[in-house]
């Protein structure tokens, strides 16, 4: 995972197994009567948000809440970005306070990979969605989901055949997914109208299809994009109708779907567009069960990169923490083992 | 990211452990606990036994076989993972996590025997303390332990001790159990392999 995480692709097959296997722990916390741990007591988290979003934010705010981080929620409405502020002067703003972790929604891709990179901040970069570039932790979420009906705890998804239909074009979903399921072993479909279709598509680690009868049979999970209208500035295809006849999921074609598949939504759904209401509103369709997955998901990255002196996973990329005593994680003691006093030194030496 | 809490003796250095309990040792400890816990809870019968991940656990579960065969009844056993409570969480990059699994029964207002391999700082029994104040109220919460090795640093005591095991702070204690190591057995070592982490002090020749 490094310091950051912009990149779906920035998650190697063990890290990406560890974050959800990590989630599923943190899922369990979700059934306690104290929703609650202290983890990252005294860590504050920016919900740093140039875009609208619901259910990011929110979930964000509850997974970083319930780790006891304190959060701080800074919309572009409303704040000086209004006011013509720069993406600098903001990030410094946030420095200023002490930001450990800044989850971060710009309507450009690539803002950030530049917050991230520009040495403004020392916080750990977190992606909830750049342009229509990634969305890392909504792929991390949706392999959990799948991994729940799919596979199983532990496993990963090798063999399983996912098809994810629309809007690939305008998709940070897409991108983040078909690189974080093919690392997780999964054969990845992308079904579009070629208009709807990224131009360097053909080097993705995926297939591509225009005929969504074609997959379905075959198919153990159906993601359904919504059609981004608000970043249409063209005609992609002639009308919503034929749009929805040619690429939305019905109940027919839910019934050609193999008896174990599911069907899954990143939200917001357009209910007439790519989704009927009879699916959306089906048993198989896990669009609200993903959203419960996301506090979980988004629970195990922020305690991975968080939690700990340095972030977990692919050691070595941490740039702002020593590695304290020169122990390797492999030596580390338990609290009941062989600590020398120096493992014990001051906490406040580790607060900022 | 496997968990490392308890690997502390280097594989390399197997000629400076010392085995301090033998299979047939650490099952008549464990039916001794069982016995003293029966005596203690008056029958035992809210009792509720957590074991701390890793090897806790399957002490937990062995005690609870145990207590089956003394009363009768079936006690109750499950997990408490005491990481995201941890106080050195700081020190060293976040750990994966184990499981808790908490027994339908629910524990408020039942007798908590928290089950250990090692007893050593006291640390790991603060943490699972807080966390089982997040779980619920039992009626009181005791701690069983199959090695007391000395060197606490909270005010923290077992009611059921395996073996007390006098050690200087530079030995380790290693518990393997069939379960998890393939045999049964508590080796003493010398920390050869953390020499290291002490430079100040130097190693008893």
């Amino acid at each position: 995972m490094k310091r950051h995480l912009i990149s779906a692709a920035d998650l190697t097959r063990d890290d990406a197994l560890l974050v959800l296997d990590t989630a599923e722990e943190m899922a369990r916390v979700a059934d306690r009567p104290i929703k609650k741990l202290p983890t990252l007591r005294g860590r504050t988290v920016v919900n740093l948000f140039f875009e609208d979003s619901t259910r990011t934010r929110i979930s964000f705010e509850a997974a970083a809440k319930r780790l006891s981080a304190d959060v701080i929620n800074f919309s572009a409405k409303g704040s000086s970005v209004s006011k013509g502020e720069s993406l600098k002067d903001t990030a410094l703003t946030l420095e200023a306070m002490g930001a450990d972790a800044v989850v971060v929604r710009h309507y450009s891709s690539g803002a950030p990979h530049r917050l991230a990179t520009s040495g403004w901040i020392n916080a750990s970069v977190v992606n909830a969605g750049d342009g229509t570039h990634e969305h890392p932790t909504q792929a991390l979420l949706d392999a959990f989901t799948m991994r729940r009906h799919l596979s199983g705890p532990g496993r990963d998804l090798s063999g399983r055949r996912i098809t994810v239909v629309g809007d690939v074009l305008h998709s940070r979903v897409a991108r983040s997914n078909v690189l974080l399921l093919t690392t997780l072993g999964a054969q990845v479909t992308l079904v579009a109208p070629p208009t709807l279709l990224p131009i360097g598509v053909e080097h993705w680690p995926c297939e591509v299809s225009y005929d969504l009868d074609a997959v379905l049979a075959k198919s153990d999970a159906v993601m359904m994009l919504r059609v981004q209208r608000e970043r249409m500035n063209a005609a992609f295809f002639p009308t919503e109708r034929e749009y929805a006849r040619r690429y939305g999921l019905d109940g027919i074609r839910m019934a050609a779907l193999p008896e174990h598949a599911i069907v899954m939504h990143p939200g917001p759904m357009n209910r007439g567009m790519e989704i009927t209401a009879e699916v959306a509103d089906s048993p198989r369709c896990t669009a609200v069960e993903q959203v419960a997955n996301g506090v979980s998901t988004r629970m195990a990255v922020l305690y991975l990169m968080l939690g700990g002196s340095e972030p977990a996973l692919s050691a070595g990329t941490d740039t702002r923490t020593e590695v304290r005593n020169g122990a390797p994680a492999d030596d580390a003691p338990r609290t009941d083992a062989a600590l020398t006093p120096d493992t014990h030194a001051p906490r406040t030496q580790e607060s900022k | 990211m496997v968990d490392d809490r308890d690997t502390l003796a280097a594989p390399s250095a197997p000629a400076a452990a010392r085995p301090v309990l033998e299979a047939p040792d650490i099952a008549r400890v464990l039916t001794r606990i069982a016995h003293e816990i029966v005596e203690r809870a008056k029958g035992a019968d809210d009792v509720v036994l957590l074991g701390i991940p890793t090897r806790g656990v399957f002490l937990a579960r062995r005690l609870a076989e145990k207590l089956a065969g003394i009363t009768g009844r079936i006690t109750p056993v499950g997990s408490l993972d005491i990481t995201m409570y941890r106080d050195d969480l700081r020190l060293h990059p976040p750990r994966a996590l184990a499981r808790t699994e908490i027994p339908a029964e629910g524990i408020d207002g039942r007798l908590v025997v928290l089950v250990d391999d090692v007893l050593f700082s006291g640390r790991t029994i603060r943490a699972a303390l807080d966390a089982l104040n997040d779980i619920g109220r039992p009626r009181a919460v005791q701690l069983a332990v199959l090695v007391d090795r000395g060197h606490r640093e909270l005010p923290i005591r077992a009611d059921y001790v395996g073996k007390n095991l006098p050690t200087s702070l530079r030995e380790t204690v290693k518990v393997l159990l069939t379960e998890e190591d393939g045999r049964d057995s508590v080796l003493l070592g010398a920390a050869a392999d953390r020499a290291g982490r002490a430079p100040g002090r130097p190693a008893d020749a």
